[in-house]
């Protein structure tokens, strides 16, 4: 999919900048401009994107208010679960979250708030929303972290091997697995590892915690150990599912780079085929798959979401599912912005950072 | 084909329709038809060569079969809970090939409906998700200024929002049932085919024959539709196939996170009933692993074909037959 946007949309993108560009200058395309008006260019191009970024930012902010007053029913109502409660103490319960006030107050009072990390109290835990996602962050980074960089390696690693040696039976078969495991929903990959690792089938005896982050009575190094045994089975699950992005983007940027004439020279030079690969063929493929690795980094802190519930992961998607089964709207919304701000900065990071990887495109 | 230049000479296109096929020379409608014949002929040629979208195809086409003849195979009955015929929790026998759920209801008769919901969900989400993107891609690239601008930048605000997130929250937001999910999905998943579409539209518009049709006086829909959207279609029948399988997945997750209508049985909903009935601790991993697989099998089946499609319209991309 991406694999065949990407060209498409450069192209386009190449077109308007020729526009551009071309006019007041009149230099041909091998006339490199003077390094200062590079630089400026560049600095104008990176503050278009960090004002872009910060639009959306902001939309995403807007929507997060108002897509979730649209859940029909009253919040209150909800938080007191049908136990008798008199009018004084609904009406102190309303104020005490802001409920009273019309809308529009209500927005304008969550937005400035929100600029300064305030997102309000949560409804289930009576606890400032901020606290709750500063908690829950560290478990997320360290579950995603550490598949994105697992999953990343892979990727990369079997792409460019299949690529190497397109259409032979070792391709065929790595690019099978991988789009099958991409096409199992993560969630049941993730009740089966437990089924048959967690709590085992028959005789095999549970070699993996069911879930969770750690068992509570460790301490040091053996703490360490403890969340690494606990923290397998959620990454096993995320780059089985994950991994095969990176491995088809990869693989197709190889392949438009395996007829070039560097690689020829290279060979020519009587390089073996192996450095062939990897100091020429392989760095300029990585070219394309940067931009991925940022998005994916950007959305796989929300493809957590399912991994975290099925394993009782103490993170931001397991309490994202914990919010959304309330309603708990400050925590919903909060969470919803955090989600898509990941997404936001991690595709602006991309854009800025791409055209210093590749002076071609960007300037 | 016919423009403004033309209008002389219009009374003897009806003749020339009337009798289709005895004069194909002269109508070009007919020489339309049977470019487009041959267009097809000639992509089913080199779709045939690759092994793995025939796979998927043919996967595809026993699963369709399935679907349809779901209600002469197993009776309605055999989703009521009340009438369930087994002891709940049955492992596979001969009976229930499959088991039984928590109500006693055969599972085998349950995948079999849930085959329904699945393959409807996503065929209808696909649908409206792609109708969107198309629209938005041809408008956006054909007119140009600020309503592209303005269009651009709706499809690159949706684009970043996280497809899972916001499909969740609007699952939450609005009453469950069937069009909730497909309307979640299908207005979530469209940005990439309205990116996909422009491209496409914007490289097609900058053709020579564009500017002759615009010459002789076709307007803006006569482009749109006539020029641009058939040259289009192969783009977004690959990007349909391809975003059905993600539709597919993403009924599953939101029937197992309990957001789509608990009244109707679907694989993903049958994954969440195993779980709230313990089939995880108990390890009865007959209960779970057939909707999973079944999920997997289909969303995969697709991806095989949507492969294929987009390696025929673009050898280059290189996947291996």
């Amino acid at each position: 999919m991406s694999s065949e946007s990407t060209p498409a949309l450069r192209q386009g993108a190449a077109g308007v900048e020729s526009t551009e560009s071309d006019g007041p200058a009149p230099a041909g395309p091998s006339a490199r401009s003077p390094r200062s008006r590079s630089t400026a260019a560049y600095a104008r191009y990176a503050a278009g994107k960090l004002a872009g970024a910060a639009v959306s930012l902001f939309a995403v902010l807007v929507t997060s208010f108002f897509l979730f007053r649209l859940i029909p029913g009253d919040p209150v109502k909800q938080m007191t679960g049908g136990r008798q409660v008199s009018t004084e103490q609904i009406a102190a319960m309303r104020r005490e979250f802001g409920l009273d006030l019309p809308l529009w107050q209500q927005f304008t009072q969550y937005c400035g708030k929100a600029l300064t990390g305030d997102f309000g109290t949560s409804y289930q835990f009576r606890a400032p929303v901020i606290d709750k996602i500063t908690e829950a962050l560290p478990a997320t980074l360290l579950l995603t972290g550490t598949a994105f960089v697992i999953y990343t390696l892979l990727g990369i690693w079997l792409g460019a091997r299949s690529a190497w040696r397109n259409g032979s039976a070792g391709d065929r078969a790595n690019t099978a697995f991988a789009l099958t495991l991409y096409s199992v929903p993560s969630f049941w990959l993730g009740l089966l590892l437990i089924i048959t690792l967690s709590v085992g089938i028959g005789p095999v005896p549970g070699l993996f915690p069911t879930g969770g982050m750690e068992s509570g009575d460790t301490e040091g190094f053996d703490r360490v150990l403890d969340i690494a045994h606990h923290l397998v089975l959620p990454v096993v699950t995320l780059v089985a599912v994950e991994y095969a992005r990176t491995l088809l983007v990869m693989r197709s940027s190889l392949l438009d780079e395996m007829g070039s004439d560097y690689l020829t020279t290279a060979r020519a030079k009587g390089l073996r085929d192996d450095l062939v690969r990897r100091r020429h063929a392989v760095p300029n493929a990585m070219l394309p798959t940067v931009t991925l690795l940022f998005v994916n980094l950007g959305t796989t802190v929300a493809g957590a979401i399912l991994v975290e519930t099925v394993f009782s992961w103490p993170g931001l998607g397991g309490l994202f599912y914990q919010a959304l089964s309330v309603p708990d709207l400050p925590l919903v919304q909060a969470l919803f912005f955090v989600f898509a701000a990941a997404v936001i900065l991690m595709n602006t990071l991309a854009d800025v950072i791409y055209p210093l990887l590749d002076p071609r495109v960007g300037r | 084909m016919t423009t403004s230049m033309e209008k002389p000479s219009e009374p003897r296109e009806p003749d020339a329709r009337k009798p289709s096929g005895e004069v194909p020379a002269q109508s070009p409608r007919a020489l339309t038809w049977a470019r487009r014949r041959q267009a097809v002929a000639r992509f089913w040629r080199q779709y045939r060569t690759h092994h793995a979208g025939l796979a998927g195809l043919a996967v595809l086409a026993v699963i369709a079969l399935l679907a349809l003849t779901a209600p002469l195979l197993v009776g309605a009955d055999s989703q009521s809970v009340t009438n369930a015929t087994g002891g709940p929790l049955e492992e596979p026998s001969g009976e229930f090939p499959l088991g039984t759920d928590q109500f006693g209801r055969s599972l085998l008769a349950l995948m079999l409906w849930g085959t329904r919901v699945s393959l409807t969900v996503g065929l209808l989400a696909a649908f409206l998700s792609v109708a969107i993107g198309t629209l938005i891609g041809i408008t956006a690239g054909h007119f140009k200024g600020w309503y592209a601008t303005v269009i651009m930048r709706v499809t690159d605000w949706f684009l970043v929002m996280p497809t899972l997130v916001l499909a969740i929250a609007l699952a939450t937001v609005l009453s469950r049932s069937i069009w909730t999910t497909i309307l979640a999905i299908g207005v979530t998943t469209w940005p990439t085919t309205a990116r996909l579409v422009r491209a496409q539209t914007l490289s097609v518009e900058s053709r020579p024959y564009i500017e002759r049709s615009r010459a002789l006086g076709g307007g803006h829909g006569h482009i749109m539709t006539r020029h641009v959207l058939p040259n289009v279609m192969p783009l977004v029948l690959a990007q349909t196939t391809l975003v059905i399988s993600t539709a597919i997945l993403t009924e599953a997750t939101l029937a197992f996170l309990g957001l789509s209508d608990p009244t109707i049985v679907s694989w993903g909903g049958l994954l969440q009933d195993a779980r709230e009935a313990g089939a995880v601790s108990s390890g009865n991993w007959w209960y779970l692993a057939p909707p999973g697989l079944a999920i997997a099998v289909v969303a995969l089946a697709f991806t095989l074909c949507g492969r294929t499609i987009e390696s025929v319209l673009n050898p280059k991309l290189g996947v291996s037959r």
